[in-house]
């Protein structure tokens, strides 16, 4: 067996995910390779490098590899396709854009959000926005798969660089797509997707200055912060905040949600994370059935409170 | 410019769908089914852009059941100019759904098609992408916006670190996103108009396809259930609670 791992190379820097993937690989067993791609690749290919446990990298690196487009990355994986019985990304927008195109090329099916590897060919996963657990058996040659990162273990192994490395290229141009720009909130908070905490507001903040609240209680517990749908369309956060059935999945040590009535489509994103606080105003919202921990109050009375009693700590 | 979107049937987002008591599948009987939201999005993206003079005509395909015959209607009150309804009742997968949906591109030579970015049953998000890569297309999947200048389209992305902004040539395949638009309210007037526009429906026998599932569903279960909530009455207390109860603070 032989898993091809496509890393998420966006912002030029190997996805802080990918450790995850990798675990998910060990778990189906066999060798381990990684695919990387970008514009200048030195920092990246160094870094996949030292991975333990990875035999040799790929490397996809020129100008149209600088954007991770599916048009352009397609063909090179296709070419490596038939050395691997598994090809894996993580199951973020990178992935989820990337692998299904790829295997419809190959002829073969792809198995979204794996949070549980069974066997090399079955897995568990889940759908109906989180409600089902589904077990499954890919009857594909080739298994083809995104993984919910937060479902596996992240931290790497740093081992010295033993990989080798490969570089790729591709005789097809893509004419098709072409990168226009990105638009990125910078922020200082830990990526939302890897952090331990996260505090999350939804509609009940009223208005994005009111989120800034939400953005001082993230500052005093080192969180990332998080959104409800409802917060994100009104223009409250941004959408790379969104978690839920269509936005990011999390699941970190502790998850705050504060004025988030708890809608399924939201808690299909947070439902594993470890321990669950909601704070919401009415104490019949459905946020409390899966929360460990609830304060039925009014969010603007209540956190500043709560954010005098951290500091003081 | 012909815009081909796609439909899918499937339960009412606000329902809590739950395993069969032999936990094989979902217990889908006598439960409440609706055209995909993502879908619906999709659909009512494509009239946009027939009512902004863009398009000349927009085709709604469904894949399925007699049913999905309802929800090729609301596509047809949403606006779309005539229905396709391939007729199977066998399990459609997303790669075999892409197959019959690239067999129907080359039947209707579409510069575009947009499809919802997953449905909200299997939650796979892989559709539109499979399509792409069959019929090499270029893609822009988890759309936010789209605008077209001279012969090609400009999508822009919901992506992970923020919004991308992406150019393709036409044709392409759009999957959208829940923010590309707000679906319209359908009047009556317009459920009446969309029972007299055309549906034609296909046997899927004769697309010649192969829609053989290459994934088998081993089992359902429901998720794990949480213990119930603790409430605490103030910060105070829930700065103990997590400091020396739950040890995350
Ligand atoms: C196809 C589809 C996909 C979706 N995907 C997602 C997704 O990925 N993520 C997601 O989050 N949603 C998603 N949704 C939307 C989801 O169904 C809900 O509409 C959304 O999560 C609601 O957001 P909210 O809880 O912030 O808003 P609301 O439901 O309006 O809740 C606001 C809450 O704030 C409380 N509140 C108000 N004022 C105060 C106060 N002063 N103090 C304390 N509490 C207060 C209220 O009691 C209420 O419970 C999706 C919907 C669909 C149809």
């Amino acid at each position: 067996m032989a898993t091809l791992i496509i890393a998420d190379c966006e912002n030029n820097q190997l996805a802080p995910t990918t450790g995850s993937v990798i675990s998910a690989a060990q778990e189906i067993g066999g060798d381990i390779d990684l695919f990387v791609s970008g514009h200048d690749t030195n920092d990246i290919v160094s870094n996949a490098q030292s991975i333990a446990g990875v035999r040799k990298v790929w490397v996809a690196e020129g100008e149209e590899y600088a954007h991770p487009l599916a048009e352009s990355l397609t063909p090179l994986v296709v070419n490596l396709a038939p050395q691997y019985t598994h090809i894996l990304a993580s199951a973020s927008t990178f992935g989820k854009n990337l692998l299904p195109r790829i295997a419809a090329v190959l002829d073969m099916a792809v198995v979204s959000d794996v949070c549980k590897i069974i066997a090399p060919h079955v897995y568990e996963r889940y759908c109906y926005a989180g409600n089902i657990l589904a077990t499954v058996k890919n009857h594909s040659a080739i298994q083809v798969l995104t993984i919910r990162t937060t479902a596996f273990s992240h931290a790497e192994k740093k081992a010295p660089s033993s990989a080798s490395t490969e570089s790729i290229s591709s005789d097809s141009i893509n004419e098709q797509s072409r990168f226009m720009g990105i638009e990125t909130h910078q922020s200082d908070r830990p990526d939302l997707t890897i952090a331990n905490t996260v505090i999350a507001g939804g509609r009940g903040l009223g208005s994005k200055e009111n989120f800034s609240i939400i953005e001082t209680l993230a500052h005093k517990l080192n969180a990332a912060i998080g959104a409800s749908r409802a917060a994100v369309d009104a223009g409250y956060a941004p959408n790379d905040w969104q978690v839920g059935q269509t936005g990011k999945v999390v699941a970190p040590k502790l998850y705050i949600a504060i004025g988030i009535s708890g809608a399924i489509q939201h808690t299909a994103g947070m439902k594993d994370s470890q321990v669950i606080v909601a704070i919401n105003k009415d104490a019949d919202a459905p946020i409390f059935q899966a929360a460990d921990y609830g304060l039925v109050a009014d969010l603007f009375k209540v956190l500043p409170q709560f954010i005098e009693l951290l500091a003081a700590r | 410019m012909k815009i081909m979107t796609a439909i899918k049937r499937v339960p009412d987002y606000n329902l809590r769908v739950r395993p069969l008591p032999d936990q094989l599948q979902v217990d889908l009987r006598n439960v409440k089914m609706s055209i995909n939201p993502f879908c619906e999005i999709a659909v009512e993206e494509a009239v946009r852009i027939k009512e902004r003079g863009i398009a000349s005509e927009v085709i709604a395909v469904s894949i399925g059941e007699d049913a999905c015959k309802e929800q090729i209607r609301v596509a047809l009150a949403i606006g779309a100019d005539r229905g396709i309804f391939v007729k199977t009742n066998a399990e459609i997968q997303p790669l075999a759904s892409a197959k019959i949906l690239y067999a129907l591109y080359r039947q209707e030579q579409p510069d575009l098609v947009i499809l919802g970015k997953q449905s909200i049953d299997g939650d796979n998000n892989q559709t539109g992408q499979m399509l792409a890569g069959l019929a090499g297309l270029p893609q822009g999947t988890f759309a936010s916006a789209v605008t077209f200048a001279e012969g090609a389209v400009t999508v822009t992305r919901e992506v992970d670190v923020g919004l991308e902004t992406i150019k393709l040539t036409l044709p392409a395949v759009i999957t959208a996103d829940l923010r590309l638009n707000t679906p319209r309210y359908l009047t009556l007037p317009n459920i009446m108009r969309a029972r007299k526009k055309e549906m034609t429906t296909i046997a899927l026998d004769s697309l010649n396809v192969d829609v053989t599932p290459k994934i088998e569903l081993l089992g359902v279960a429901s998720p794990t259930q949480r213990q119930p909530c603790t409430f605490v009455n103030d910060a105070v207390e829930l700065v103990d609670k997590l400091t020396n109860e739950a040890r995350v603070l």
